[in-house]
């Protein structure tokens, strides 16, 4: 019998491994004979650590279960999928996971991330048994015609960076995967590289064939000790069985890859910044142009992408370009994994089609806030988006849509914040956040940010009030045109939006009636 | 006249010195070595000494300046010895919003440090991170790699008291 407990990392925080030994101990003591399965976390993160039992070909599942919540489900009889108050069915009848548009994280919680035969029986490798059978061209066309934009943030059309790679002339190329997820509320890259490593892997060895690249680098942030076990195990699985190396799959054709650590630097999320850090040097931002396209990594044409945008890749060269970009509204085309973070009730990954709009993401599958309360402001993209207001909650996920109500969708993070929250301190935040993170190459950002927290601190103490949000507003200004990346660019939208969205809140409160200064 | 600095003795003890050559001998090699050099040296000492730093610039053949700069780039890289086990603990938007400024407070005040801090007794180092990826089940903290969510301030007690009796 076939039990399924997570290894993913939010699993594991909340208890998983202390879960499994308990299922293993127990079924000893009982004497019944399990298999136990580390398989990723299928996103309902509320549930975790949600395990799973294989109930002739069903999987059922309970959660969240603690260790000492074992011996009670054995008693309960779940090893048959009999009924629990921790239990919720067939996991694919939860709603929360029923309602999703699962293409990338197809696999994602379903299979054992350590075992290549099961990425294979599920489907895996066969975007890249398309891809050896095609021309370089024809692949990149393919990419450009699925309407993939980038899902690091920027959303930039993942075919014409890869066409540019593929035009360029070297006798080196190279793939680069950006794993530096550092914006908060995000998570979803983790999830992939833990639950499904092999489907990022297929990705990037497919961006070679399409572009030339032989060699390709996974720069992976220190915060993700599994991601890195995982992806490490995946590789040496493809290695040894061919999916990597000089010859693939008996095609003549190359294709490396190596895992790199990062240690601790929003900056380095930024592509060019990034490659500095590959390079062994301060992660400090580069002029554009160059393009890294043309001259990325050690100054050799470099396709870079996000984890979420490589792992997109096999889906579409497996079903065909049409099939991802029927998925979709407007410029923004197939899925997008959202996730749903901070103060919320039901926290997860929603993987869904852009176009649904933020409310019913934050309460038909949120369920609302964690705390009871109302939800007050959602920051949308990360630590670089914008707060939104409950007024702005009906904005469609699509990434015109957001730019167009001076927000951003960026990497997908969603963060609510009930009405405890203080903008003010929100906003402060982001100046303090800009100031610690950057890279000091560009001015506004490295002293900008810096004088961003003194002013806020002025206005907030109502020193001359007015004249500081000037001040700041001006400030905010010569951020955004100064800068020449988005950490001091996009600083800005979090500080702005709470400024115009959330002004009572920078107001200093009177502290005695009367007491007129 | 600028009197010219002759180079200090280093305080690398023998068996600190052979660790920090054999990751640079281990990884030279490599296409931009000097973060793994630097990763293999912290994970071997727990920290990269200030010693360490003309070693390996010597090996890469680098300058002091050029390595010093990569190592006080990155706020993974500790410069000075932590204490016996390192604390990161998230101050970012999704973990403020469960609660995590409160937590910082109460962390601070049980440790009696601040951030960056380590312990009086050397058992542990207090280090800010900017989001563990475990948004949706925060506040969040790692134990010497080892990730914990849903943290609150008995959560963290109980944490530190497990964690005090393994080091």
């Amino acid at each position: 019998m076939k039990i399924y407990v997570p290894r993913d990392a939010a699993a594991l925080g909340v208890g998983a491994d202390q879960t499994a030994q308990a299922i293993v101990a127990e079924a000893q003591r009982r004497g019944i004979a399990i298999e136990l399965i580390r398989n990723g976390s299928r996103g309902l993160l509320w549930l975790e650590p949600m395990v799973e039992v294989d109930v002739a070909g069903t999987r059922v599942a309970y959660g969240p279960v603690q260790a000492h919540d074992v011996a009670a489900l054995f008693d309960a009889g779940f090893t048959a999928g009999h009924p629990h108050p921790l239990g919720h069915g067939a996991t694919e009848q939860i709603p929360y996971l029923k309602r999703q548009e699962r293409l990338t994280f197809a696999r994602v919680g379903l299979t054992d991330p350590r075992s290549l035969s099961d990425y294979l029986v599920h489907g895996g490798y066969r975007g890249l048994a398309s891809a050896l059978a095609r021309q370089p061209a024809d692949i990149v066309a393919s990419v450009t015609a699925s309407g993939l934009r980038g899902r690091g943030g920027a959303a930039f059309p993942a075919g014409i960076k890869w066409k540019t790679v593929l035009g360029a002339q070297s006798a080196q190329k190279y793939v680069v995967c950006n794993a530096d997820e550092g914006d908060s509320g995000t998570f979803s890259d983790r999830m992939l590289m833990e639950g499904d490593p092999f489907v990022l892997i297929e990705g990037m060895t497919i961006a070679g064939l399409a572009t030339g690249a032989t060699q390709g680098y996974i720069y992976l942030r220190w915060e993700y000790p599994q991601a890195k076990l995982a992806l490490e195990a995946a590789i040496a699985a493809a290695r040894a069985a061919r999916y990597l190396g000089q010859d693939i799959q008996g095609s003549g054709k190359a294709f490396e890859l190596e895992v790199r650590m990062g240690a601790g630097a929003y900056i380095c999320g930024e592509e060019t910044s990034l490659l500095e850090s590959l390079e062994g040097k301060r992660g400090q931002v580069r002029f554009k142009p160059p393009l890294p396209a043309l001259q990325g990594l050690w100054g050799k044409p470099t396709v870079i992408n996000n984890v979420i945008t490589f792992a997109s890749v096999p889906i579409i060269l497996d079903r065909g370009a049409e099939f991802y970009q029927h998925f979709g509204m407007g410029r923004s085309r197939g899925t997008l994994p959202m996730q749903l973070a901070g103060n919320i009730k039901r926290g997860g990954l929603v993987e869904i089609a852009f176009g649904m709009t933020l409310r019913e993401l934050l309460y038909d599958f949120g369920g609302g806030s964690f705390s009871g309360r109302p939800i007050r402001a959602v920051q949308v993209g990360g630590p670089l988006g914008a707060y939104h207001p409950e007024s702005q909650f009906d904005t469609p996920l699509d990434y015109e849509a957001f730019a167009a109500i001076k927000g951003m969708l960026g990497h997908g993070g969603i963060v609510a914040f009930d009405d405890s929250v203080d903008m003010a301190a929100q906003a402060r935040y982001a100046m303090e956040f800009c100031a610690i993170e950057s890279c000091g190459k560009c001015t506004p950002c490295r002293i900008g940010s810096t004088r961003g927290v003194e002013v806020i601190d002025r206005l907030i103490a109502g020193e001359n009030a007015a004249k500081q949000e000037t001040i700041l507003r001006d400030l905010c200004e010569t951020l955004t045109y100064g800068s020449l990346c988005a950490l001091g660019g996009l600083t800005p939208y979090p500080v702005i939006s709470a400024l115009n969205h959330f002004p009572q809140d920078f107001v200093k409160p009177v502290t005695a009636p009367g007491a007129v200064g | 006249m600028i009197p010219i600095k002759v180079e200090r003795q280093s305080n690398l003890t023998a068996k600190e010195q052979s660790a920090v050559l054999d990751a640079c001998v281990r990884l030279k090699g490599l296409p931009g070595a000097l973060l793994p050099i630097l990763h293999a040296v912290q994970a071997e000492l727990r920290y990269v000494p200030k010693d360490a730093v003309p070693l390996i610039a010597k090996e890469l053949n680098l300058s002091v300046a050029e390595v010093h700069g990569v190592v006080s780039f990155y706020h993974y890289f500790l410069q000075q010895r932590p204490g016996r086990q390192v604390l990161h603990l998230c101050r970012a938007e999704a973990c403020q919003a469960l609660g995590s400024m409160a937590l910082e407070a109460h962390v601070k005040a049980k440790l009696g440090i601040d951030f960056h801090g380590t312990t009086r007794d050397g058992a542990i180092t207090l280090e800010p991170v900017y989001c563990l990826g475990n948004c949706a089940l925060g506040p969040s903290l790692m134990i010497d790699q080892q990730l914990h969510g849903r943290v609150t301030a008995e959560r963290f007690d109980a944490l530190l008291t497990q964690s005090l009796e393994r080091s």
